[in-house]
């Protein structure tokens, strides 16, 4: 096997735990400051593709479209977020778990529901810019260039809510606020905005995933699911509520994924589940989660 | 009348933990609510604070009515808790933890507010520790950080729950001193204890609670005269 060879792997394998990690990101960040599984965010991230569509196809269907579409599609799906926290969620935040994980699932049959009723069962198509969508040589390799720009993405991301949770004053507030709502709450910080301001911003980031992913498949039905499921796996593996943990997950599934692939073609679909297995056994809370005191 | 509660009655799920209580603080006034563990002095902190409200009974806090009202919003009229646990949020720096509680009184002038340099001036064993994080710190100091974090939200109303708690006999003496400081500038104490000796040095009226009930109240040097209420009071 040749160096460019080990080079393709690697960076087909960074590609998808960053998109990856753009979905668990906002999986684990909402479940840290809220103590909420939503089972939604995978159907927030399709609906979100399926909006991607219909922009660029508003605005002629040009590739060059798909700007306006990363633009808007994302910024449309925190909107619905900022709805759902307000008046699905927050009336349940005083009811047993169980009442939560029903809204957040209730919204999975809706939104797919929704989707399949406004777009049908056939597959869309989403174009790339021209200039995301040719090749590179780097190290005698060639690489694609939206692959590059992907994996670029994805560390962007890290650096930036590592930056806005640790840097800011409303990151400390948010961190106060997830580590202990009671006294945040008596120091006299509303968490009602923190909690919509949070939930948004991670529809936002499951709608920015669903733009970015789209180009790479076609938007259809069925790809909330299989997201949903890898991404639980890399938040639980990372340590529910840590986006860093998470960060390291996804690359390790996805380095381990494109790498699996190559010796035992069966093992890459069970990878990211023996990891999450061993990693279970080993530390429950995850690489990087607390132990629930 | 800083505070004037009113036959409060506070219940945990089906438990009545308090009973009828009714109490008073003034303006610049320190008063300690004693009793023996387990009487209820928590729940009595956490029913003024909103994080248990009351089932029945009035709080008047500054001349407004404010049962029922949530904390952020108690928290933001004057009310600054300091719980027994003293609640450290520990991957926050001292800094942080301040910066974060940091809001504007109500008195509105901008002079009698409290910023930061002026907690660390006012607490000075702070300054070398800033940058430490909360996790990293004793016992007493997170007791001071507590206590300068309730200060920085410019409260006018402080609620500390056993302040003296696990802290040596010479740190006890400094946050007497401090309390006192408090009180001086302005500020309404009332503060739940076990530290009997420490109480009614700091305090000038008392309430002795037992089973969620006013067993006794008065002045402070009335009740230390009192041989009820030192029965009471006895382990
Ligand atoms: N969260 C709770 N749920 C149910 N009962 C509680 C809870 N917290 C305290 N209690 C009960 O309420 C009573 C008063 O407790 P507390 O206010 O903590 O007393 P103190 O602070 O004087 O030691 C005790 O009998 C205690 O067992
Ligand atoms: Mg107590």
């Amino acid at each position: 096997m040749e160096f460019s060879d080990i080079l393709d792997i690697i960076v087909g394998g960074l590609t998808s735990g960053m998109l990856l990690f753009m979905v668990a990101a906002g999986l684990t960040l909402v479940f840290g400051v809220l103590r909420i599984i939503n089972f939604s965010h995978g159907a927030i991230y399709m609906l979100a593709a399926y909006i991607s569509y219909s922009v660029m196809a508003l605005f002629g269907n040009a590739p060059n479209t798909y700007w306006m579409a990363l633009l808007i599609a994302p910024i449309a799906v925190a909107v619905l977020g900022a709805l759902i926290e307000v008046f699905l969620l927050r009336p349940m935040y005083n009811r047993e778990h169980l009442m939560q994980l029903l809204v957040t699932y209730a919204l999975v049959l809706v939104i797919v529901d929704a989707t399949k009723f406004l777009w049908g069962p056939d597959p869309k198509m989403v174009l790339l810019p021209d200039i995301l969508s040719g090749r590179i040589a780097i190290l005698g390799a060639t690489f694609s260039v939206y692959s590059l720009v992907l994996i670029l993405i994805g560390f962007l991301t890290m650096a930036g809510l590592w930056l806005f949770l640790n840097k800011t004053k409303l990151g400390h507030i948010i961190r106060a606020g997830a580590f202990d709502p009671e006294m945040t709450e008596a120091l006299g910080i509303n968490l009602k905005f923190i909690y919509t301001f949070i939930f948004s911003l991670g529809a936002w980031m499951a709608g920015l995933a669903g733009v970015l992913i789209a180009p790479l498949t076609t938007v259809s039905q069925g790809m909330d699911s299989s997201v949903l499921l890898d991404a639980f796996a890399v938040v639980v593996i990372g340590g529910m509520g840590s986006i860093g943990g998470a960060f390291l997950a996804s690359i390790l599934v996805g380095l381990g994924n494109s790498f699996g692939l190559l010796w035992i073609a069966g093992i890459a679909i069970a990878f990211t589940f023996i990891v999450m297995a061993v990693v279970l056994v080993v530390r429950p809370w995850g690489l990087f989660g607390r132990p629930i005191k | 009348m800083m505070l004037k509660a009113n036959k409060l009655n506070t219940y945990y799920g089906l438990s009545h933990i308090l009973f009828d209580l009714s109490f008073e603080v003034n303006e610049k006034e320190i008063v300690c609510v004693l009793g023996r563990n387990g009487v209820g002095k928590t729940t009595l902190l956490r029913t003024i604070m909103g994080l248990t409200p009351p089932h029945t009974g009035s709080i008047n806090f500054k001349g407004e009515e404010v049962a029922g009202k949530r904390p952020y919003q108690l928290a933001r009229r004057g009310i600054g808790y300091v719980p027994a646990d003293r609640r450290i949020f520990p991957d926050l720096t001292v800094r942080q933890n301040l910066e974060i509680a940091q809001k504007p009184g109500t008195s509105g002038s901008n002079s009698e507010q409290w910023t930061i340099r002026e907690v660390f001036e006012f607490f000075p064993m702070l300054v070398k520790l800033e940058n430490r994080f909360g996790n990293q710190l004793s016992g007493g100091e997170q007791q001071i950080l507590s206590i300068a974090r309730a200060i920085v939200g410019n409260s006018d109303l402080l609620l500390l729950d056993e302040p003296s708690e696990g802290l040596s006999p010479l740190i006890v003496g400094d946050l007497r001193e401090r309390l006192l400081a408090l009180k001086n500038k302005g500020l309404s104490i009332l503060i739940c204890e076990q530290n009997t000796t420490f109480a009614f040095k700091l305090s000038s009226r008392g309430y002795i609670i037992d089973k969620g009930r006013i067993l006794y109240q008065g002045m402070v040097d009335e009740l230390n005269s009192d041989e009820k209420v030192k029965d009471c009071l006895a382990i």
